[in-house]
């Protein structure tokens, strides 16, 4: 039990995908102007994570990895070349069902994450998230929690930034530096900051 | 004819670059810039996806349904992916051991699928080819450019090779380990586009609104 629970402290904190990865970068940088709309990706961010990193798990141990079609009497068969359209097909798929989930039930959420949600699709952060689970072979278990874990340290580095750059407005920017300039720089200070946690380890 | 082409080419390395104007493609542009090498590899691997995928798309534009235009061309990227990710794995397989999951994220890097969405669904074949490749240019020159800083100050070598010897070995130089950590990237790029932008002044971004000055004067 402590394991999971370290596994979930790890990849919010310690291996944050946005801060110490840089993946899901462009909507990071895109999509953090306003905490509400920052908060609204980051829910959808934790929801598709929790599913897709479990459902490509599973994937990917029972059809893809090689060996893993034993159970149909294919002993010897390795599709694991093909996971990258399965999971991204999978990870399509699941923003699909979300989508209309939410448009069914919380139709203000909806309206409210526009054009975001299905952009998600091309969030290298969930794919990159179930590459890593292949590439440090997790356990199903291990796998769901790192998923949840993945998405709430993502939501979280994204609400931080959308809160720091409400304030930046205030600032007197050079030129220059203006909006992205200084953006990246404020990025790089927190990822810094969120350096600071590799030493709970 | 040529010039408007050439311009195609062109226009992606500064003026309308993919990663400090576009903001496209920054992903990969800051994982894996620690040294030059894999900078290198990395540009070449996206520019040839960029540039095939780009034809692909532009080739079948007019038969494409708009309704299902995305997930088609995912699929072509994810499949030019593949064959990149094989063979980087028969060919440079140190170099693909530590680019690790960042060549599968070809697939979901932005600026692939925005040049197919935004460039390659509306004109021709030849047009479309030559945007990925000048889109790769762009995106190539900022990651080398951050690879040569990261791994020079960081390292003191250049493609593996040591310029600079340092103090371990007996040298002067003090290797800067922040270099090499991932806060640097973002720092280095962040002075990139200060450069650029003071250069051309037209890049600038003009604020949403302006914040009223009365409330600031006491």
């Amino acid at each position: 039990m402590t394991d999971l629970g370290d596994l979930f402290l790890r990849s919010v904190f310690i291996e944050n995908l946005a801060l110490s990865f840089f993946l899901g970068m462009c909507t990071f940088l895109a999509v953090s102007k306003r905490v509400e709309t920052a908060f609204g990706v980051g829910l959808a961010m934790i929801a598709v994570q929790t599913v897709t990193v479990p459902v490509n798990h599973l994937i990917y141990t029972y059809v893809l990895a090689p060996g893993a079609l034993a159970w149909a009497g294919l002993d010897d068969v390795d599709l694991s070349f093909l996971s990258l359209i399965a999971f991204i097909g999978v990870i399509a798929a699941m923003v699909q069902v979300l989508e209309m989930t939410v448009e069914f039930h919380v139709p203000k959420l909806h309206r409210a994450l526009g054009i975001f949600l299905p952009l998600i699709t091309v969030n290298c952060a969930i794919l990159g998230a179930t590459l890593f689970m292949v590439e440090r072979s997790y356990t199903f278990t291990q796998s769901v929690v790192y998923g949840l874990g993945t998405g709430v340290g993502w939501a979280l580095a994204i609400v931080m930034l959308a809160a720091i750059r409400e304030r930046l407005r205030y600032s007197d920017v050079p030129d220059g530096l203006k909006g992205l300039g200084v953006t990246f720089i404020v990025v790089g200070v927190m990822s810094l900051a969120f350096m600071g946690f590799s030493g709970i380890g | 004819m040529t010039a408007k082409l050439w311009q195609t080419v062109k226009v992606p390395w500064i003026d309308d670059n993919p990663i400090t104007l576009q903001i496209l493609g920054i992903c990969s542009a800051l994982a894996v810039t620690t040294s030059l090498d894999t900078a290198l590899v990395m540009t070449a691997a996206v520019t040839c996806v960029l540039a095939i995928s780009g034809a692909s798309v532009s080739l079948i534009r007019n038969f494409l349904p708009r309704s299902i235009r995305i997930i088609v061309q995912i699929t072509i990227i994810a499949s030019l992916v593949i064959v990149v990710d094989q063979v980087l794995k028969a060919y440079a397989f140190e170099i693909s051991k530590r680019l690790s999951v960042f060549v599968g994220l070809i697939v979901t890097n932005c600026l692939v699928l925005g040049r197919a969405e935004g460039f390659a669904m509306r004109n021709g074949v030849l047009a479309s080819t030559l945007d990925g490749i000048g889109n790769g240019i762009g995106y190539g020159l900022i990651l080398i450019l951050v690879g040569v800083v990261r791994e020079f100050f960081g390292k003191g070598s250049l493609l593996g090779k040591q310029i600079l010897i340092t103090t371990s070995q007996g040298g002067a130089f003090e290797p800067l380990h922040l270099m090499l950590l991932p806060p640097s990237a973002f720092f280095i790029i962040g002075v990139i586009i200060w450069v650029i932008r003071t250069k051309k002044p037209k890049q600038v971004e003009q604020p949403e609104f302006q914040v009223r000055s009365e409330g600031m004067q006491q």
